[in-house]
C-alpha cells in the first residue's frame, strides 16, 4: 500500500477532573457542546475537512461511551478501506504492557499502527478544544519550513499567558524556548497542543525518551525540550480564529456562550467546514404558543413550552410551561417540568427537574452550578435554592 | 418472527402537488419540516423490521435517489437485502406486461431471491406510524389471502374521495372495494400477501393483459378470494393534492397528532444533513411552530413549519406557512399561507398573502 502523508493520533484518554460530575463517566472529549456535538467532533471534523483520512484515537479512561461513538467513524466520513478511524486502547504485550503512562508513552505504545501507514508526519491532537482548523494548511507550512517539528500557537491576552504553555520564537517564528505557565512570560503565544513531526525524528525520540528512566513520557515536559535541547527545527505556527480551552466546567460554559453572542467567531453553520456529529434523527424541535424563546441554540427533538433565554439546549429537551432557562446549557433528554427556574447552570444529559424546583445562582460572575450526574431526579425540594 | 420483504410501488401516484412536483415525484415532496414523504413508508418498513425494501419508481425519481442514497438513514446498506431503487428500465423482448405490472415482472428476482415468505405492498401518500408484523399476524389469524390496510377517518376531506374505500362484514372481511365518497373506511394503499401467491396473481394478470395490479389482480377477484381488513388506529394524513398537503402539515403542530406519528419506540427517520442547532437572536419571536436544525430566526414566526437551514432576516413575519429548505427570507418580507420550496429567497420588504385553503406555492429556487 501507497504509505500515507501525515497521521493523526488524537489523545483522548484524559480524564478532565476539572469538570467534575461531567467526566464521572464518560472521558472528556465525549463531554457534550453547541447543542449537538461532543468535543471530538471538532478534532475528527477538521481532521476530514482538512483531507487527513487516517487518524489514531488513543482512549484510556472511561472509553465505554467514547468507544461506541467513534464506532466506524462513519459520522466524519472516516469510514475508509485505508485508513480511517482507529480507536487504540492501552494493551498487553508479550512482555509488559499495560497502561500509557503519558501522552509520548501512549504514541510509542503505537508505533506499530504508525509503521503500518509509514507516514512522512505525523500531526498530534487533543481532545479537549473547541475550534476549527486547517490542519493542512499547517501541515503546507511544516513543509515549507522544513521544520522537525511545528506547534501550533494562537496569541492569548498578556495577562492569561501564565496560564498556558508559551512558545518564545525568533523573527523566523522559530521556537527558541518554552516556557510551561511561565511567571513573567517573555511572549503571549500558547501552544495548543496540536504538534505536527516528521515521522522519522519523533519516532527517534519517542524510542529514546522511552529508555529515560526520569522521563514522564509527556510530549510538552519531555518530548518538546528534548527537540529543544538538540536544537532540533522547531517552528512557531500561529493560528487565529476561535480556539477555546474547556477544561472547567466555566469555560465549557463560557465556550457555550460564546455561540449566542452576535455573529459568533465560531460559526457552526459554516457549509464548507462542518462540524460533524452523530445525529439523533429527532423530529423538529416544536416551539408552543406558551414559549418564549430569545438568544439560543436549540436542536431537534425538543419541546419548548416556556421561556429558553440565552441558553443551548440539545437534543431531544422538553421544557414545561411557566419554566425559565437562562444563561444555561441543558444536555441531551433533560425533563424540566414547570415552574422551574434554571439560571447559570448545565444540566447533564437525562436529568429530571420536578415541577417548581429552583436551580443556580442568576447573579452574574457566580458559580456555575453543575446538576450532577448523568440521568439524575432533582425534585423541587433538593433543588439548589439561592 | 416472520420475514417480510417491503415494495413502495409509486408506479400509479400521479403527480397532484402542482409546483412541489413540478421537478419531483409525490414521493420525494419535503414533509413535516425535515422528512421527504416517502420516509414516512420505508420507517414503517424497517420499524417493523422488514430488512429488503423495493422501490418502484417511475417517473421524476432523480430527487428521490438522491434521497434514499444507499438507504444508510433507515440502516438499509446492507449484505443481506437492503434498498433496491428499481427505475423503468426494462429490456425483455418478450415481456407483454402493462402498467404497474411492468414492475412486478421486469424485477421479478426481488421476489424470486427475498428470504422472505411474505410481501408487503405500500405507497407513498399514505402518512402514518404501522407495525406490520401486527398486521401479518392478524393476516395469518385470519387465514386470508390477501390483507388490506384501512382508517377508519372521523371525518372525509376532499383527499379521501380518491382513496378506495372497503366494505367489511362483521368478521373484517371485506366484501367490497369501492369509491363511494359517504364511506369513512378508507383503504390506505397497503397490502400483505404470501410470496409465492403474489407470484401466482402476477403471472395471471400479465397472461390477461392487466395494467394495474391492486385493481385487476386483487378488487376485481371479489368475491372468490380473501381478503382481510386490518384497520389501523394511528395517525394519519392522506397527501394527494396541494390543500391535503398544506393542512395535514399544519396538523402536525398539534402536540397530540404530533405525537400520533413520532414515536420513540418506531421513528420516522430520514437522510442526515449534518445541520448546527436552529439559532434564535434576540429579536426573534416563534410561536406554535415546528422547526427543524440549521435555522437562524431574527423575525417573527407563528403557527408555521420552518424545514433546515431557512434563514429569517429581522423584522420578516411568517404566519401560517412551510418554508422549505435553505429559503431565506429578507428583512420585513411578510408571508402568510405560502409554501416555499427548496432554496427560495423573498427580498426585503416583499409581501406575499395566500388564502388559508389555497396557499401561495412558490417553485424551488425561486427569487421574489
Amino acid at each position: 500500500m501507497k504509505n500515507k502523508e501525515c497521521v493523526a493520533m488524537l489523545l483522548a484518554g484524559g480524564q478532565g477532573t476539572r469538570l467534575k460530575s461531567l467526566t464521572k463517566q464518560i472521558a472528556k472529549p465525549a463531554v457534550y457542546f453547541g447543542g449537538k456535538y461532543r468535543i471530538i467532533d471538532f478534532p475528527l471534523s477538521n481532521c476530514t475537512n482538512s483531507g487527513i483520512d487516517t487518524v489514531g484515537v488513543l482512549t484510556q479512561y472511561e472509553p465505554l461511551i467514547l468507544n461506541d461513538y467513534i464506532g466506524i467513524g462513519d459520522t466524519w466520513d472516516l469510514d475508509r478501506k485505508y485508513g480511517g478511524v482507529s480507536v487504540l486502547p492501552p494493551f498487553m504485550e508479550a512482555e509488559g504492557g499495560g497502561w500509557y503512562t503519558g501522552t509520548a508513552n501512549a504514541i510509542y505504545r503505537n508505533l506499530k499502527f504508525l509503521n503500518q501507514y509509514d507516514p512522512e508526519h505525523v500531526l498530534v491532537l487533543s481532545g479537549d478544544h473547541i475550534y476549527k482548523m486547517d490542519y493542512n494548511a499547517m501541515l503546507d507550512y511544516h513543509k515549507g519550513t522544513g521544520a522537525d517539528a511545528t506547534i501550533s500557537v494562537i496569541e492569548v491576552p498578556w495577562v492569561e499567558a501564565n496560564r498556558f504553555g508559551i512558545m518564545n520564537t525568533d523573527e523566523e517564528g522559530r521556537i527558541t524556548e518554552f516556557d510551561e505557565k511561565p511567571d513573567n512570560p517573555k511572549s503571549n503565544l500558547a501552544s495548543m497542543g496540536v504538534y505536527i513531526f516528521r515521522w522519522d525524528v519523533l519516532k527517534q525520540y519517542l524510542l529514546e525518551d522511552a529508555e529515560k528512566e526520569n522521563s514522564s513520557h509527556d510530549f510538552g515536559k519531555d518530548i518538546i525540550p528534548s527537540l529543544l535541547y538538540d536544537y532540533k527545527k522547531l517552528m512557531a505556527y500561529t493560528f487565529e480564529g476561535y480556539w477555546k480551552d474547556v477544561g472547567t466546567v466555566d469555560s465549557l460554559w463560557e465556550a457555550n456562550m460564546d455561540l449566542l453572542k452576535k455573529d459568533p467567531e465560531l460559526d457552526l453553520n459554516d457549509q464548507r467546514w462542518r462540524i460533524y456529529s452523530k445525529n439523533p434523527n429527532q423530529p423538529p424541535q416544536y416551539i408552543a404558543p406558551t414559549a418564549h424563546v430569545r438568544n439560543a441554540l436549540i436542536n431537534e427533538g425538543c419541546r419548548v413550552y416556556g421561556t429558553v433565554d440565552t441558553s443551548i439546549i440539545f437534543y431531544g429537551v422538553h421544557i414545561c410551561e411557566s419554566s425559565i432557562v437562562k444563561d444555561s446549557v441543558i444536555m441531551p433528554d433533560v425533563k424540566i417540568g414547570k415552574n422551574v427556574k434554571i439560571n447559570r447552570a448545565i444540566v447533564s444529559k437525562g436529568s429530571v427537574i420536578e415541577d417548581g424546583a429552583v436551580i443556580g445562582d442568576p447573579s452574574p460572575d457566580s458559580e456555575i452550578t453543575l446538576v450532577a450526574d448523568e440521568g439524575s431526579v432533582l425534585a423541587a425540594s433538593l433543588a439548589t435554592h439561592t | 418472527m416472520d420475514r417480510i420483504a417491503g415494495i413502495i410501488n409509486l408506479d400509479h401516484e400521479q403527480d397532484m402537488l402542482d409546483e412541489l412536483t413540478y421537478f419531483r415525484c409525490g414521493a420525494a415532496v419535503p414533509f413535516g419540516g425535515r422528512y421527504r414523504m416517502i420516509d414516512f413508508a420505508i420507517s414503517n418498513m424497517t420499524n417493523s423490521r422488514i430488512e429488503s425494501v423495493a422501490v418502484f419508481a417511475r417517473r421524476k425519481y432523480r430527487s428521490l435517489m438522491d434521497h434514499l442514497e444507499q438507504g444508510k438513514a433507515w440502516d438499509l446498506d446492507r449484505k443481506r437485502g437492503g434498498l433496491f431503487i428499481l427505475p423503468p428500465d426494462w429490456n425483455d423482448p418478450t415481456d407483454i406486461s402493462r402498467g404497474d405490472l411492468q414492475h412486478f415482472h421486469n424485477n421479478i428476482d426481488f421476489i424470486n431471491r427475498t428470504l422472505a415468505d411474505y410481501i408487503v405492498v405500500s405507497g407513498s401518500q399514505h402518512i402514518c406510524n404501522i407495525n406490520y408484523q401486527d398486521a401479518l399476524q392478524e393476516h395469518k389469524n385470519s387465514g386470508a389471502d390477501v390483507t388490506v390496510v384501512y382508517k377508519q377517518v372521523k371525518e372525509l376531506y376532499p383527499e379521501h374521495q380518491r382513496a378506495h374505500k372497503l366494505d367489511i362484514d362483521a368478521n373484517n372481511r371485506v366484501t367490497a372495494i369501492h369509491n363511494d365518497h359517504s364511506s369513512t373506511n378508507v383503504y390506505m394503499d397497503m397490502y400483505i400477501i404470501e410470496k409465492d401467491y403474489l407470484y401466482h396473481l402476477i403471472e395471471k394478470c400479465i397472461a390477461h393483459g392487466c395494467s394495474h395490479f391492486f385493481l385487476d389482480g386483487i378488487k376485481a377477484k371479489l368475491p372468490d378470494i380473501h381478503i382481510h381488513a386490518y384497520e389501523y388506529h394511528g395517525g394519519h394524513a392522506l397527501v394527494n393534492s396541494m390543500e391535503s398537503y398544506y393542512r395535514n402539515s399544519a396538523k402536525l403542530l398539534d402536540p397530540q397528532e404530533h405525537d400520533e406519528l413520532f414515536k420513540d419506540d418506531a421513528p420516522v427517520l430520514t437522510k442526515i444533513k449534518n445541520e448546527a442547532p436552529s439559532s434564535y437572536t434576540a429579536t426573534s419571536n416563534v410561536t406554535n411552530t415546528m422547526v427543524a436544525n440549521g435555522c437562524v430566526i431574527e423575525g417573527h414566526v407563528e403557527d408555521s413549519i420552518l424545514f433546515r437551514g431557512v434563514k429569517i432576516a429581522e423584522g420578516a413575519v411568517i404566519k401560517n406557512s412551510i418554508i422549505m429548505q435553505r429559503c431565506e427570507i429578507d428583512s420585513n418580507a411578510v408571508l402568510e399561507n405560502v409554501i416555499l420550496d427548496k432554496d427560495c429567497r423573498i427580498s426585503t420588504g416583499k409581501t406575499l398573502i395566500g388564502a388559508p385553503e389555497k396557499p401561495y406555492v412558490v417553485a424551488k429556487r425561486r427569487t421574489m
